[in-house]
């Protein structure tokens, strides 16, 4: 068989770039760990005890494989495309995001650090890090900007109790990318001893293509379980995006496959149309930040917007580089669902799957109920579900106007 | 339009920069780098701070380019930025600010300082024109390291203005040439590792960093990061070419704000006065 002329899946180039995405744009002071980072990180990529050590612990604390399941009644309900679930959300600690924190506490320890830090938007993926934190006996500091710790307290308690320091942001606005910043600081401030665990493909190379690499687990199980289930490819991939972990971790496997599409769902949260949103490939431009070019919501002026989205897990004002890129090239679909979309997605699922979805992934959701009704029963359509609704019932309560 | 060629050529001693280290070595001291944001608290008065800056004692002057997400500074920089934005201030108003200070100073080097996005924003060369039009004379630009040197560093130099390189505690004998490769007009370095206007470093340390980097470069060496007093500033412009000072600057401009955020009377005359300190500091 000839090599296909074109790939999909050879990015990153040496410098980290996607395209013109991507990249390496940090204070000098961050620059020579970051070359580090990506010394450690191709070192390990290519031990197989490295990859041996994160496979046993995939398997035995997370519970990898998620199941790829058949969702019956959903299909059925839809009157379309048979719709699959990949079921990140019945990883430990409730998402995908564990995938990452597992691979990069791992790296950090290779490395000989001492110390962890994060950021944590909703709380998801500071959980994580606790979670990994705690389980390989290191301090933890996880920043958390002042108005999600008040919207989350849940999850806020769950790192305290793992044993992880909840960090504050009252800089800036006081939100996802401020508790990015002041973890930059940390950084900046603690080189020697500290690691970053950023929580999904965006921040300077070598991150993207690393958080990237430690959730495309996701994708490589999808293509086995669905050969397994249906002798065949998907025809189509759907994910939520933030700053699109999740969905770099389904969809990357399945790139250079042309019969699959591949959908982004990004959140649109009061509509795009009004300014309040988290739509960076659809409602933004690009831009410089974090570390990355990437798209970005930001003003004429090129200052950054916060973004809005009912689920705090969207709410970033960028996206991962490779996503950017993806969509320049036309290779994946962008779309965006409204607050009101997804949260009709999520009681749809709860009631019909009885699976309460986390309200992340049920803006991927809200685009199934869109798609699958006009496709015929032999598509076969894969939606990751990437993460489990019981962080979010208090808010759902109140959009709801429930009182608890 | 001798400002223009004036800002210019990177020979020797034909730039605003390199007559003012010039000037400062034939005086025998180190210099007074001061670092105030652009429109912060508000135009007028980020206008009298700086018109009065060189009377003030100041050698060269850092003008920030306000930015909504400063992840190298540290709280006080950061909220200098957000006073600026929301007083209305923009980059394209920064540039402005800097053609009305050069109509009255066509001596005193000013570098614009900040990060890379609002200039992205503007296009690089919209920016790079506007720039050198206004008599900016170098650039200092945080989130861009050599790695990404093709994106503003190339273009800026062919413009004709000066790029400031950052050097750190952790910018090792092996990086440096690479750093410094680029650098023109001085090098800044940041002697502790960390945020602006949090720790101090040992003068002793600093010494040993200057002699380090002098090993590696004919440039003037500015140290800052976390210099408050104008006895650290006098230490400081002992052992290198000039001490940098800002978030005791512009901590100063937040000293002098009433409950609604709006300038006091007298805000500049206190900044200028707390930089005549500064001054009296090098010159010691």
């Amino acid at each position: 068989m000839s090599q296909p002329l074109n790939t999909y899946r050879s990015g990153p180039d040496e410098r980290g770039h996607f395209g013109i995405f991507g990249g390496r744009f940090v204070a000098e002071t961050l620059m020579p760990l970051i070359l580090d980072v990506e010394k450690a990180y191709e070192a390990a990529r290519a031990d197989p005890v490295f990859g041996a050590e994160l496979d046993n612990y995939a398997k035995h604390y997370v519970g990898r494989p998620s199941p790829l399941y058949f969702a019956e009644r959903l299909t059925e309900e839809l009157g379309g495309a048979k719709i699959y679930f990949k079921r990140d959300e019945l990883n430990h600690t409730g998402s995908h995001k564990i995938n990452n924190c597992l691979g990069q506490i791992l790296l950090a320890k290779r490395m000989g650090k001492t110390r962890i830090i994060a950021e944590t938007g909703a709380g998801q993926h500071g959980v994580a890090v606790a979670t990994v934190c705690a389980r390989f006996n290191l301090p933890c500091v996880v920043y958390m900007g002042a108005t999600d710790i008040e919207r989350q307290q849940p999850n806020v308690f769950r790192m305290k109790l793992l044993g992880a320091e909840v960090k504050p942001v009252t800089s800036g606005t006081g939100t996802l990318k401020d508790a990015m910043n002041d973890a930059l600081r940390d950084w900046v401030a603690n080189v020697e001893s500290t690691f970053y665990i950023i929580g999904t493909v965006a921040g300077p190379h070598p991150y993207p293509a690393m958080v990237r690499d430690f959730q495309s687990v996701i994708g490589h199980e999808v293509r086995w379980q669905m050969e397994e289930a249906e002798g065949r490819l998907p025809d189509s991939l759907i994910a939520c995006i933030g700053g699109g972990s999740n969905a770099m971790g389904m969809f990357h496997d399945f790139l250079d496959d042309t019969s699959v599409r591949i959908i982004g769902v990004e959140a649109a949260g009061h509509g795009i149309e009004t300014g309040e949103h988290a739509a960076s490939l659809n409602g933004g431009r690009p831009g410089v930040l974090h570390g990355n070019r990437t798209y970005l919501l930001q003003t004429d002026d090129g200052q950054i917007i916060d973004a809005y989205s009912i689920s705090a897990g969207l709410d970033y004002p960028g996206i991962g580089p490779e996503h950017a890129w993806l969509r320049d090239s036309g290779r994946v679909e962008y779309v965006s669902v409204t607050d009101q979309e997804a949260l009709e997605a999520f009681k749809l699922c709860t009631r019909t799957e009885g699976i309460i979805p986390a309200l992340e992934p049920s803006h991927a959701l809200a685009h199934v109920t869109k798609l699958a009704p006009d496709l015929p029963a032999d598509h076969l359509m894969v939606m990751n579900l990437c993460g489990r609704g019981d962080k979010d019932v208090f808010a759902v309560a109140r959009h709801l106007g429930v009182e608890l | 339009m001798s400002s223009l060629a004036a800002c210019g050529g990177t020979e020797a001693g034909t730039s605003r920069i390199e007559r003012r280290f010039a000037a400062l070595k034939a005086e025998g001291r180190g210099g007074l780098v001061t670092f105030v944001t652009a429109g912060d608290p508000d135009a007028e008065t980020s206008y009298e701070i700086l018109r009065g800056l060189p009377a003030a004692g100041a050698d060269v002057i850092e003008l920030g380019m306000p930015f909504s997400d400063p992840m190298a500074d540290g709280p006080a920089i950061q909220a200098s930025s957000l006073r600026a934005l929301k007083a209305g201030f923009s980059l394209s108003k920064t540039l402005d600010l800097v053609s009305r200070f050069r109509q009255d100073d066509n001596d005193t080097p000013v570098i614009l300082m900040g990060y890379y996005n609002p200039i992205y924003s503007m296009g690089v060369e919209a920016f790079l024109a506007r720039a050198r039009e206004a008599g900016v004379d170098g650039l200092i630009i945080v989130d861009l390291p050599p790695e990404e040197d093709e994106e503003l560093c190339g273009p800026a130099l062919d413009a004709g203005l000066h790029w400031v390189r950052l050097a750190t505690p952790t910018t090792d004998d092996a990086r440096l040439p690479a750093v410094l490769a680029r650098a023109s007009g001085f090098v800044y370095y940041v002697s502790v590792m960390g945020i602006t206007g949090t720790k101090s470093a040992e003068t002793g340390d600093i010494e040993a960093a200057v002699q380090r980097l002098k090993r590696h470069t004919d440039l003037p060496v500015a140290v800052g990061f976390g210099i408050k007093t104008p006895e650290q500033a006098g230490s400081v412009a002992g052992v290198a070419d000039a001490a940098v000072v800002g978030s005791a600057l512009v901590r100063r401009v937040e000293a002098n704000l009433d409950a609604d955020g709006r300038a006091k009377a007298g805000l500049a005359q206190d900044v200028l006065s707390l930089v005549g300190d500064l001054a009296d500091g090098v010159r010691a």
